[in-house]
């Protein structure tokens, strides 16, 4: 044959190859419609959630209530929970049938395989000695079940800001002694440069800061320590202002964990016109706030202060806590649980005041009464 | 009127893509033709309604006029006229008009029997104005998607659109659109000098020619594109910018709905390190 039918020939084939491998790339990067959108803002604002319905299937899946039983009344007539059983500090104030149920829920919540001996009961008592003190996730159970109740009530500006919902034990840990979602301490990726602006932990993609190249643990400025998050300048060319690029980052880095927790988008909180108006941010930013003081004190008061307790296999690689941020509860959904009541079936989580209160347990630093109003102010 | 010199070079009959003879007439210096007619119609109705909008949206301040497309959950529907409907007859009239002119330029074209760069040109910026309105929008199932027609109202549009996706840097599209405006601005600037620089000589020189500017560049960056050149390479990219603009918009939403840091995930899953 002649050569320019070969010509022809390669150039066709070649340019068939390059557009199917083209659009392989395509379909396997990209997801394909149908989309689902909420609106949030005044039309035109774009300010509103965008879903694919393929992914909300998939989160959906991993968000489903697990059965309950109804609840039951804390039944005076019954002997107490402290009367009939040895050493019940926290829920001994519960009817004896109230104690065995709510039990029996917190196994199935964190230790569900009855065939492993470590697990159900057995995670945190000794068998055959339920009194006894000798495994350390018992007194872990204590604190939490008194986090549970400062969670229900200090921080209901949180939990209950849209209708009564609550937190339970499940709320955090799905059926697992850990819950999925925790974070701790990483050691350095990369030498901190203030000139160059990279932090330590910078260029380590991972999804709890949504795989950008933004530092990857906002976790310990802000949802540890109280170091302040909102770095925007009040007005334009403000005198000595200190903040550096590096700083945004981090207060970015923070943003993008609590969209990709809540599978939503910046929108969600505020109008990008202006992050840092209250006047023209969303409701949710003040469910926000609240929330990020939650798991400050849920993370100093409640966790880090047990950490003598745990065992070095219940630590991070550099010795902290395994604590919590907001992917923790919310695992990808705006509201946990798609905000299901669970709390209304175990009215024994709601602890009577005097043992509820953190300041009665001397390892426990001083709580303020209540999270303050958010500042109005721009800064 | 009188006829500028170089009138009757272009003032040639025919060409016209409707209405024969009819319309293929002048007003003063400019081309009339069926599409100058219907341009002219869409734009005095479009800015009308444009007015009309300002004057029931409770300012006349130039920055703040506002008129937004419907709700969300008028779907794909018409809107009352004062909660989107108004936007909707707009955006019909703007789509009317700039088709129009596109089409006004092709007849010129073929008046003066030249190919048809402008009008291709030109629809590229019409291609992308009604990705934005109309295309996005019909994927994402509203017209509400679509942005508002104000000056600040449209910046803050434009802004909440790249934070629904977390950070719009990372979008690809966006990082090729972006490229592409750059490199044409630059292009633009290296182009422009160039030809200043050729045609203003020093006091007591004479102006230089296509050779002297071929000659810079060869010794300046090893390669010369050319006079013709230059010009064929401006159109193509300034014309990427305008497509992959329309791309990186199109794909925030229909095609990705997360933040956009994510889409990178490939990158990182490549089995040749993951």
């Amino acid at each position: 044959m002649k050569p320019e039918f070969f010509r022809k020939f390669n150039f066709l084939f070649g340019t068939a190859v390059v557009a199917l491998a083209a659009a392989a790339f395509l379909v396997v990067t990209f997801e394909r419609p149908t989309v689902e959108t909420v609106q949030s803002g005044f039309r035109g604002t774009s300010m509103g959630q965008v879903y694919n319905t393929r992914t909300l299937a998939a989160v959906q899946a991993r968000n489903v209530v697990p059965e309950m039983d109804e609840a039951i009344p804390n039944d005076p007539e019954s002997p107490r929970a402290s009367e009939v059983y040895e050493n019940v500090q926290i829920l001994g104030h519960l009817s004896v049938e109230q104690f065995g149920r709510i039990m029996l829920a917190m196994s199935e919540w964190i230790y569900p395989n009855a065939e492993d001996p470590a697990q159900s009961c057995n995670g945190c008592h000794v068998p055959g000695n339920f009194a006894s003190e000798d495994i350390y996730t018992k007194h872990v159970a204590r604190r939490m079940l008194q986090m549970v109740h400062t969670i229900n009530t200090t921080y209901s500006n949180h939990v209950n800001a849209n209708g009564e919902v609550g937190v339970t034990c499940y709320t955090c840990h799905r059926g697992q002694a850990v819950p999925a979602a925790v974070w701790s301490q990483e050691p350095s990726n990369a030498a901190p440069s203030r000139m160059w602006a990279v932090a330590g932990e910078q260029n380590r993609p991972v999804s709890a800061t949504g795989y950008a190249t933004l530092p990857t643990d906002p976790f310990t400025p802000y949802l540890w320590g109280d170091e302040e998050i909102r770095v925007i300048s009040g007005s334009a060319r403000e005198r000595n202002n200190n903040q550096s690029i590096l700083q945004t980052e981090w207060t970015y880095g923070l943003m993008m964990h609590m969209s990709t927790s809540l599978g939503v988008n910046c929108t969600f909180c505020h109008n990008s016109r202006s992050f840092a108006s209250w006047d023209s941010s969303t409701p949710q930013r003040v469910t926000a706030w609240h929330g990020i003081r939650m798991v400050r004190a849920i993370n100093n008061d409640y966790i880090e202060s047990l950490r003598d307790r745990f065992p070095p296999n219940r630590l991070g690689p550099l010795g902290d806590t395994l604590k919590v941020n907001c992917s923790t509860c919310h695992l990808g959904v705006y509201q946990p649980l798609y905000g299901a009541p669970m709390l209304r079936n175990y009215p024994e989580l709601i602890l009577p005041t005097q043992t509820s209160a953190p300041a009665a347990d001397p390892s426990a630093p001083v709580q303020p009464a209540a999270a303050p109003a958010p500042a109005p102010a721009l800064n | 009127m009188a006829m500028l010199t170089f009138e009757a070079k272009y003032r040639v009959r025919g060409g016209t893509l409707v209405g024969g003879n009819l319309f293929d007439f002048w007003v003063g210096p400019f081309y009339v033709g069926f599409f100058g007619l219907t341009t002219f119609f869409f734009s005095l109705v479009g800015t009308a309604l444009i007015l009309y909008g300002a004057a029931i949206g409770g300012t006349w301040n130039p920055w703040l006029i506002n008129i937004a497309p419907p709700d969300l959950r008028y779907g794909l529907g018409l809107a009352p006229l004062r909660e989107g409907g108004l936007w909707q007859m707009i955006t019909i009239c703007a789509i009317g008009a700039f088709v129009s002119w596109a089409l006004r330029q092709a007849e010129i074209s073929r008046k003066l029997g030249m190919g048809m760069h402008i009008p291709w040109a030109y629809s590229m910026a019409v291609f992308a104005y009604i990705t934005l309105v109309v295309i996005r929008p019909v994927l994402m199932g509203a017209w509400g998607h679509a942005f508002p027609y104000g000056i600040f109202s449209h910046l803050d549009w434009v802004s909440n659109v790249g934070y629904q996706y977390l950070h719009f840097h990372y979008n690809p599209a966006h990082m090729i659109a972006v490229t592409f405006f750059f490199t044409t601005t630059l292009a633009l600037s290296l182009h422009a000098s160039l030809v200043l620089a050729a045609i203003n000589p020093k006091k007591g020189e004479t102006v230089k020619t296509a050779e002297h500017e071929n000659t810079f560049y060869r010794d300046f960056i090893g390669y010369s594109i050319g006079t013709l050149g230059i010009h064929r390479l401006g159109l193509f990219i300034a014309l990427s910018a305008g497509f992959w603009s329309a791309v990186c918009i199109v794909i925030s939403g229909p095609f990705w709905t997360r933040g956009w840091p994510e889409w990178w995930n490939w990158w990182l899953q490549l089995p040749i390190w993951n």
